[in-house]
């Protein structure tokens, strides 16, 4: 400890020095944040499954055991290796369908389309609403006024009837089913977007910003979006999910991706009809969408909480 | 010449991930009838815990220990949340520094002023009327009838906190305990808050406890006054002796600190306290504002006890004899 | 006589409020006629209560907010004839609450160095050393450079506040309470730093604050606002030793110095602070002012230079038929 002399002639010195003596060092942000992700156990468990299922698409062409357009009646509606029949084998583990087509693989290359429609759905939607909600946030006033009309008027559409409308009326590959998504759930996007912006909006870093003369577009992307990034991260992981419901049930309607192609939601649609005798036709598609809807689900409520209290201070 | 309240020994500890903290270490004072003391410190000392300490109020993790905290003669340190809660707004009234978030904006003033007397008393409504208007009238609302229909929002900061005040008188209180009652008002409302709560408080012989950092507030209207740092009272007295002869070196540092108008020059550089309050988790010995002191020796690195200055009922926590400590504090503050 | 800086001639922000769906909107003046000229040099100290408009002005000199009629000019010049990046270089804000004012995502050297990033500074690779000296100059140690706001106390966030408002050396910085939020101990270190500042580089200081021991201190020239005008101006020693506007004595009544042998004084300003939405008429602060004459509830007073001045008030006018009280 320093002589008492030390001390009385730093004070004396001035008001500018300021002795850290015995100050506690909190982490930086990123340090804290690592620490909180690691010790929350949804956010784990859920970004776990979700990075599994997407190991699995990417890997999908070495994982598969056999191609899963191949058809061959001969072998179809094979049961999966659990159940007690004479028929189930290791070569189709979850068994055939009723063309006759590897349910494993069938499952593996869906895992692709699903998360390909989720992902760039909510990219899409991402990006309109989030452009939307915070011109409302930023610049308030008549800007404000108008999309608070266009998100009435996108809120009163019943999504999955106009959705099947489009598709109908224009097909359904599967980028126009993923267009027609992302054109119609940007709406949580741009509500919390503009909820977000204009909380921070009124900070006096915001106004610091405007007094040192930087343009508005510099104030949104280095003041506002990363202040408003985590709330934008949970609403992405929601609407992922939603797309890829959203695309289960169009599948299911007959109006989303095209067979032959193994999406999810189209393998519970062509095994509605075998449901009570073939139970596994619907229930392994249905089940891994359960979990991939809910691997989501846990990891944004796992980012909310872990990105909230921090700026609570 | 009974004591309102009075308490021993309080400490509060909060386990923390990285640590036992120690905000509130041995506190202890007592408060008699139509006294004010006022608890003074800067922010992080350690005075609003232990307003909540005595009301029982702490977060669920916190550890409360004290030797004894007496209400008007009843133990509420071993009493349950029942009793607490049946004395608190009852025999303790509080006031808060947020008007604006203290009153419910969903209800009007008169519901929330009557509701605080019927939950602890068997009144018809009519009589909580009745005494809702009195009080009104006597924290200086005009036309009070008419505002027990009006809701917190209509109302300006002043005027909440004087609802504040005639909702903490509803049950007519023993003791009344202020956490920065008026830091978020304007400086002519705030003298006009602090001239009635003084006049209230003659009038109703009660005990005031008030919290606060503002020194001009303290000199004005406490009787006693004990100053917190780091969790500690370091210095307690009269007013007119913590103000006239500063013993302990931080309160002597405060003092100097502000600029008083007429006395400070103009131009001149205000005291200043270097560094920084230090950590309060894990085991802390000795006195802990030596490494911030002037007048810092090794000694100070073990426990220091209160000593006592002239007067008796001027104690300060220091090894500084008090010659020594009434020469610092003339060559500092301005006399 | 020192060079005019910032001036505003008249300015006026009206804010339209509405009232209710069928009640049309209704005017808020928050700044309602203010004449201010800013020296070269000089702490004019901006003093009133909450609602009197102070910041609203402030944010008006700082190009912020539009006024609604009346004008700014600065060095003599229109400030619309000014763009964004001339003004910042001139005029440049520090803020009260320092946990606000700063982005929790940047650190403190991507802080600072933003004002030399918007101005496009030539030399980028000096910048880095330009923070450190400015940082020096403030008394932030130099490894809390890549430190973030969460990490540091009121008190250094606020030197940092400071050290960004100060690297493109401005001349004229407009402090809003800039020390309100802040503990006495750290305050007394930010006022003299403030004070230190403006010795080495030269600075005019706006100090607004509700705090007038701290304006006494710093300022030598205070205006005191209510209700979006002002009603006083001096210089510091005649305003806070012979304050002749009745709301400036109740102002300098209330304040509250640390002497036990005196009690809460008691101003005697009666009825609560106005509702800006629905001013008093004539004389702004006629229902609480201890001298009030009939006169004053109907007209409005006139601005009436005095010897160290000017001030707002019957009391003073002699055009009224009044004699002037003191000169």
């Amino acid at each position: 400890m320093a002589p008492p002399q030390d001390i009385a002639a730093e004070a004396v010195a001035g008001s500018r020095a300021v002795l850290n003596v015995g100050e506690i060092l909190e982490p930086a942000p990123a340090e804290l944040l690592r620490r909180r992700i690691f010790g929350h156990a949804g956010l784990l468990i859920g970004s776990g499954v979700l990075l599994l299922i997407v190991m699995v698409a990417l890997l999908a062409p070495w994982l598969a055991p056999h191609d899963p357009l191949d058809q061959d009646l001969t072998r179809k509606l094979i049961p999966p290796i659990w159940h007690d029949s004479a028929k189930a084998n290791w070569v189709y583990p979850l068994g055939t369908d009723g063309f006759g087509r590897d349910y494993l693989s069938r499952l593996i290359y869906g895992a692709r389309i699903s998360l390909l429609i989720g992902v760039a759905a909510m990219c899409i939607s991402g990006i309109i609403g989030t452009t939307i909600g915070v011109a409302a946030g930023y610049f308030g006033g008549k800007v404000d006024m108008m999309v608070n009309f266009i998100i009435t008027s996108r809120l009163s559409l019943p999504v999955v009837l106009v959705a099947l409308a489009v598709v109908s009326l224009v097909g359904n590959s599967l980028w126009i089913v993923i267009s027609v998504l992302g054109l119609l759930i940007w709406d949580r996007f741009a509500v919390v977007v503009r909820s977000s912006t204009q909380q921070v909006r009124n900070l006096d870093y915001v106004a610091a910003a405007q007094a040192l003369g930087c343009s508005k577009a510099r104030i949104i992307m280095t003041e506002i979006m990363p202040n408003i990034a985590n709330n934008l991260i949970v609403v992405a992981t929601l609407e992922m999910a939603h797309a890829i419901l959203l695309e289960a049930a169009l599948s299911f309607l007959g109006l989303g991706v095209q067979p032959p192609q193994p999406s999810w939601g189209l393998m519970v649609a062509e095994g509605k009809g075998y449901m009570f005798f073939d139970p596994w036709l619907v229930g392994i598609p249905g089940a891994a969408l359960f979990a991939l809807v809910l691997a989501i689900n846990l990891m944004g409520d796992g980012v909310r909480d872990v990105t909230a209290p921090e700026r609570r201070n | 010449m009974s004591e309102i309240l009075e308490v021993a020994s309080l400490s509060v500890d909060i386990p923390l991930a990285s640590g036992m903290l120690h905000p509130v270490q041995g506190v202890g004072f007592s408060i008699g009838r139509g006294e004010t003391l006022c608890l003074v410190g800067e922010s992080g000392c350690g005075k609003s815990l232990t307003a909540l300490a005595i009301m029982d109020l702490l977060p669920r993790t916190a550890i409360r220990t004290a030797e004894s905290l007496i209400l008007n003669g009843e133990d509420i340190l071993n009493a349950g949340e029942r009793r607490m809660s049946d004395l608190r707004g009852n025999a303790m009234g509080m006031i808060f520094q947020e008007p604006m978030t203290s009153l419910n904006p969903s209800y009007t003033i008169g519901n929330q002023l009557e509701e605080a007397l019927l939950r602890h008393r068997r009144v018809s409504r009519r009589e909580a009327r009745d005494r809702a208007v009195m009080l009104l009238e006597k924290v200086g609302i005009t036309a009070a009838a008419s505002r027990l229909r009006q809701y917190p929002h209509q109302l300006s900061g002043g005027l909440r906190q004087r609802v504040m005040i005639a909702m903490t008188l509803m049950c007519g209180p023993d003791l009344i305990i202020a956490d920065e009652p008026t830091t978020a008002l304007d400086v002519t409302i705030q003298a006009q808050i602090l001239l009635l709560l003084a006049g209230l408080q003659k009038e109703f012989h009660m005990g005031l406890l008030l919290i606060t950092h503002d020194l001009g507030v303290v000199a004005r209207v406490a009787d006693q006054v004990v100053v917190m740092y780091a969790g500690q009272i370091v210095e307690t007295g009269t007013a007119e002796q913590v103000f006239a002869v500063p013993r302990h070196p931080y309160t002597q540092g405060l003092l100097e600190c502000i600029p008083i108008p007429g006395k400070t020059r103009r131009g001149a550089n205000l005291g200043a306290i270097p560094g920084m309050v230090p950590s309060l988790i894990g085991e802390l010995r000795g006195c802990r504002f030596r490494q911030r002191c002037a007048y810092a020796m090794p000694v100070c690195a073990t426990d220091v006890a209160f000593r006592a200055a002239e007067a008796c009922d001027h104690v300060y926590r220091c090894l500084l004899t008090p010659a020594q400590c009434a020469d610092n504090a003339q060559r500092k503050v301005p006399a | 006589m020192s060079e005019i800086i910032v001036e505003t001639r008249d300015v006026h922000l009206t804010f339209r409020i509405s009232a209710g769906i069928f009640s049309g909107k209704r005017p808020l003046r928050a700044v309602n006629g203010v004449s201010l000229a800013i020296e070269q040099g000089e702490v004019l100290g901006l003093v009133g209560e909450s609602g009197c408009g102070k910041t609203t002005l402030a944010r008006m000199m700082l190009g912020l907010l539009q006024p609604t009629a009346g004008s700014i000019l600065i060095k003599g010049r229109a400030i619309q004839e000014f763009d964004r990046l001339e003004i910042a270089r001139l005029l440049q804000p520090i803020f009260q609450d320092p946990y606000s004012s700063l982005n929790p995502r940047k650190s403190v050297g991507s802080i600072i160095t933003l004002p030399l990033r918007v101005q496009n500074d030539p030399e980028p690779e000096a910048w880095r050393r330009r923070v450190e000296e400015i940082m020096a100059l403030v008394g932030l140690p130099g490894r809390l450079y890549n430190s973030y706001p969460n990490q540091l106390s009121g008190g250094q966030r606020q030197r940092v506040a400071i050290a960004r408002a100060l690297i493109n050396r401005p001349q004229v910085v407009i402090c809003d309470e800039p020390t309100s939020a802040l503990d006495v101990s750290v305050q007394s270190q930010i006022l003299n730093l403030l004070q230190d500042l403006r010795r080495e580089l030269g600075l005019t200081y706006v100090l607004i604050s509700h705090n007038l021991a701290v304006v006494e201190h710093m300022a030598t020239r205070v205006a005191v606002m209510y209700l979006g005008r002002i009603v006083e101006a001096a210089d510091t020693d005649s305003l806070f030793n012979s304050p002749r506007h009745p709301y400036t004595q109740a102002l300098l009544q209330s304040v509250l110095t640390p002497d036990p042998s005196l009690g809460v004084p008691d101003a005697q300003l009666g009825a609560a602070y106005p509702n800006p939405l629905e001013p008093p008429s004539g004389c702004t602060f006629h229902p609480r002012c201890p001298h009030s004459m009939p006169h004053c509830s109907v007209v409005a007073p006139r601005t009436v230079p005095t010897a160290e001045g000017h001030a707002e008030c019957h009391l003073y006018d002699e055009d009224q038929g009044r004699p002037r009280l003191a000169s």
